[in-house]
């Protein structure tokens, strides 16, 4: 017994996308988010914010669109809805106003969007050092913008974002890039093809152009980056920079080193993962479709692999269409004609991920951080334990998370899985191939004792 | 003295919410979350940890359970998810969240 | 490794394996302890760390004895970790609870108690209270309780701390724990030595081995004549967000790590090697912590988990000596953190066959 034809659990780009194709097409969609409005994080409170889109620019106001089109009877939205359970079986558990209910599917589209990678290096836990993201969805959310901040890191956000706050009238007050000549050159390979999205290369361009223009200091391939606590609470932040040792302070210290799929449902299901090289990232493993190894499982968008917005909107209507011809809504002929345009949009939509993924590459400082880092930000645990529980006869992250606890607090895993793996692969013999995916399990987020009993389990 | 908001509120809304902020009674537009209110009404920290160090919010959206603070009595709230309504009640969460042991009379 | 060396395999580097070891390395032995790898059933990572005595045994008086002289070991065993390792695994005996919401179920318990403290004469003791007489004593036990047995003897321990102290215990007397290290095969030699295929092809040659890999065992001990068929049993546990004052009561249900966070577990049931959690057992923990300490209602759950438990045919431990191959040793149970106390000290002694050898015929495979 189902209650929808298609629960889609994300309402970003490639959620409200998926859902309004699907819709349109005639099936019962439920579409839940845990934030309080459509548009995920880059389309965040994109209805609110209908007069003040100058800041945004044009990019954020073409979200306008996909929030109005999921305005329709057969799709039924729930907000501050938080997915803490996704079964194989295809029932959805979420938490909505203190209760947890069951809903039942015969489809199940994952689009829960990608986060912020972790980012570590010492004092990164202070407060004042926040996410560049974080910045952008307090300017969207609250219209409340920095006084004064540093953005540190490497990234599409970190330009984009330090243009928003230019046209806001709250520059940055320094730009400070992780990004070194060698990944300059090492992208160059991938030049060609990305030219092929012309577009998005002349985009990143102007917005250093305005960078420039708006006269924000820009230290190119800093390395070394240490934060310290000064006074009123502002940070003190040293870098090297051209062989010299530089310090900054500033209010707020605004960091960013890309961004990487949310994977916590899709591995709690059971669906494959591998890692993806260029990105340094577990994604899941998908066809063409965005289908699982999981029969009524899909995923599309973001959190299947680092494509960028305008990517996620067309992987949506892509899964939503193949949901449509397999209950026989579409035709044959409908279905092929979508999916030939579909692809060659996203053809060349994609084709500068991989310059982008090389140009900003991570840099190896974040992958190995110094001993005295801390590395799990709920357990106040740091490098330098890891590497002491690495000595004791243990083969793998979970051993190694049982040992020193790091993954155990509540976030689960999502601020260090991805430094702790990267410290494994360097200081164990573990190679890509035997270090797997981390087990999540469900709640996915935090459930109280009192909600959880009393879920009617039919 | 409590320190300065690092943030400047640019845009104005016209309703507003009225509720209980580390002791002090705020003002905020309805619709915000109480994580960014509480960014831009001072530089206050959100919480402290289990061992004392001072945290405030870091994400936004849900990911880093550092924006942790006592709502209602609820603690261990993360307050970037949550909107400000009016007569909330908010705290810092100083250390490890508790539950009311009922002692022996 | 290098042939003919007289040495001791232990195949299994969980809680038995590890208190084995450090046993056999204190009496003089050379051990390696190879344990498989990181993804593998691993039931030592879903224990709750219980050092348990009230209703072991009542039914088989010889568990019933291993079980309480394992429990007044714990003591010595732990300040014997401590010093080896540096880490206090955070004993604590002073006493646990079984809490019940039926009626028969308390009553049936109860007789239980009573034949076990007829085998056991002074050496176990226990007390029953009604719901009332609880919570007089502990005020916030739900009014769905309807009685609960205490014993003085019952404790907990932290149990993966327990496992890192073991590990290090291991390095720091000389043994040597090789990790991703599956043993394929196992075949006795002509002059009684044993020879371990590894899963990468290379063989170790081995004078004495000792099998203990929980679920991995079956295949390996059948290659080595023995009769013992090992089952999992389901075990679900939900474990919250941590605490910053201490909960009044521990019971073998519902226990506070001393981090803080409250595990919460005691279901069974059959679901072969799938050890995913299920939403009805979840849901049947959160309501009985609720009922048990309605306090807890809005503690939030972080993780729910499910591990297999290792079953014997009859859910006693096993200490066997392969009679067709005399070097090869047997030894599974699954109450693993209780009796490791006795692990590390009695047990070598069994296997060395010496004077102080305890008398464990009563848990070899003759009974099946």
């Amino acid at each position: 017994m189902t209650d929808y034809d298609i629960i889609i659990i994300g309402a970003g780009p490639a959620g409200m996308s998926a859902a309004s194709v699907a819709a349109n097409g005639g099936l019962d969609v439920l579409l839940l988010d845990e934030q309080p409005d459509a548009g995920g994080q880059v389309y965040r409170n994109i209805k609110q914010n209908e007069t003040e889109q100058n800041w945004f620019g044009n990019d954020y106001s073409s979200g306008k669109h996909l929030v109005n089109a999921i305005n329709c009877n057969k799709i039924t939205k729930y907000f501050n809805a938080t997915v803490w359970r996704v079964e194989k079986n295809k029932r959805v558990i979420w938490s909505h106003n203190g209760e947890s209910k069951i809903s039942a599917a015969s489809h199940i589209v994952l689009a829960t969007g990608a986060q912020e990678r972790p980012f570590p290096f010492p004092g990164w836990t202070l407060p004042g050092v926040m996410t560049v993201g974080s910045a952008q969805i307090l300017m969207k959310s609250s219209g409340i913008f920095p006084k004064e901040a540093v953005l540190v890191g490497s990234g599409p956000l970190l330009y984009l974002v330090a243009t928003q706050m230019i046209d806001a009238n709250c520059p940055p007050k320094a730009l400070l890039e992780t990004q070194t000549l060698r990944m300059m050159m090492n992208s160059l390979i991938h030049l060609p093809k990305a030219l092929l999205n012309m577009k998005s290369l002349i985009k990143g361009f102007m917005f250093i152009q305005k960078i420039k223009s708006a006269g924000v200091p820009r230290y190119k391939s800093v390395s070394r980056l240490k934060a310290q606590s000064s006074e009123n609470g502002s940070i003190k932040f040293l870098f090297l920079h051209k062989g010299i040792r530089r310090s900054l302070t500033t209010k707020l210290l605004l960091i960013h080193q890309g961004v990487i799929p949310s994977t916590e449902i899709s591995r709690s299901i059971g669906v494959d993962h591998s890692w993806n090289k260029s990105q340094l990232a577990f994604q899941p493993i998908i066809d063409k479709w965005g289908k699982t190894n999981i029969d009524g499982i899909y995923i599309a968008g973001d959190c299947a692999g680092i494509n960028g917005s305008n990517a996620a909107v067309l992987y949506g209507k892509k899964v939503a269409t193949k949901i449509l011809y397999e209950t026989g809504k579409v035709s044959f002929y409908f279905y092929t004609k979508q999916s030939l345009c579909i692809r060659t949009r996203l053809f060349f939509t994609n084709s500068v991920r991989l310059f982008l993924d090389t140009i900003f590459a991570v840099p190896q400082e974040i992958l190995l951080p110094s001993d005295e880092t801390i590395v799990c930000r709920c357990e106040e645990k740091t490098v330098g334990e890891v590497k002491l529980g690495l000595n004791e006869g243990i083969c793998g992250v979970r051993q190694l998370k049982t040992s020193i606890r790091s993954g155990m607090g509540l976030c689960q895993g999502r601020m260090c899985d991805a430094t702790i793996r990267s410290i494994m692969l360097h200081n164990t013999s573990q190679d890509d191939k035997t270090i797997l995916a981390p087990k999540a399990r469900s709640p996915l987020k935090p459930i109280t004792l009192g909600e959880m009993s009393k879920i009617k389990k039919d | 003295m409590k320190p300065d908001s690092k943030f400047d509120t640019l845009v104005k809304n016209t309703k507003d919410v009225n509720f209980t902020l580390f002791g002090e009674v705020v003002t905020a537009p309805k619709g915000s979350t109480l994580a960014a209110v509480i960014l831009s009404h001072s530089g206050d920290t959100f919480r402290q940890t289990e061992t004392g160090a001072l945290r405030s919010a870091f994400c936004m959206m849900g990911v880093c359970f550092e924006c942790l603070v006592e709502v209602n009595g609820n603690q261990n709230t993360q307050s970037c998810m949550i909107l400000i309504e009016d007569k909330m009640v908010v705290k810092r969460q100083v250390g490890l969240r508790q539950i009311e042991i009922c002692e022996n009379d | 490794m290098t042939d003919n060396q007289p040495e001791i395999t232990i195949i299994g580097g969980g809680v038995v394996g590890l208190s084995i070891a450090v046993g056999l390395l204190q009496s003089g032995h050379k051990v390696i302890v190879l344990d498989g790898k990181d993804n593998d059933a691993r039931a030592s990572y879903g224990n709750f760390g219980l050092i348990w005595g009230q209703g072991k045994g009542w039914d088989f008086p010889p568990y019933a004895k291993l079980t309480t002289d394992a429990i007044d070991a714990w003591q010595n065993f732990s300040d014997n970790l401590n010093e080896l390792s540096g880490l206090d695994v955070s004993l604590d005996q002073k006493g646990g609870f079984e809490f019940f919401t039926d009626p028969e179920e308390f009553k049936s318990f109860i007789g239980m108690l009573e034949i076990q403290r007829a085998h056991a004469g002074n050496r176990f003791s226990y007390e029953s209270l009604s719901g009332d007489e609880l919570r007089k004593q502990i005020p916030g036990i739900g009014t769905k309780v309807v009685g609960a047995t205490f014993s003085q003897l019952d404790g907990h321990v932290n149990p993966l701390r327990f496992l890192r102290a073991l590990r290090r215990s291991v390095q720091v007397l000389g043994g040597k724990i090789r990790s991703n290290t599956v043993v394929k095969k196992a075949k006795s030699n002509k002059n009684g030595s044993f020879s371990l295929t590894l899963a990468n092809g290379k063989v170790i040659r081995s004078e004495k081995v000792i099998l203990c890999a929980g679920l991995g065992t079956t295949k390996l001990a059948n290659q080595l004549a023995f009769k013992t068929n090992i089952r999992p049993e389901k075990g679900e546990l939900l474990i919250t967000e941590k605490l910053g004052n201490k909960l009044p009561f521990l019971s073998s249900t519902i226990r506070q790590v001393d981090e803080g966070g409250v595990q919460i577990g005691g279901t069974n049931a059959d679901a072969g090697m799938n050890e995913s959690e299920t939403l009805s057992d979840m849901v049947d923990l959160a309501r009985h912590a609720v009922e048990v300490y309605p306090a807890l209602s809005n503690v939030r759950v972080l993780r729910a988990w499910g591990a297999l438990r290792i079953i014997t045919p009859d859910g006693f431990p096993v200490y066997a000596q392969s009679e067709e191959y005399p070097g090869a040793y047997l030894i599974t149970c699954h109450s693993g953190v209780t009796l490791a106390s006795l692990h590390a000290s009695i047990l070598p002694d069994w296997i060395d066959n010496n004077i102080k050898a305890p008398n464990l015929e009563a848990f070899n495979e003759a009974r099946f």
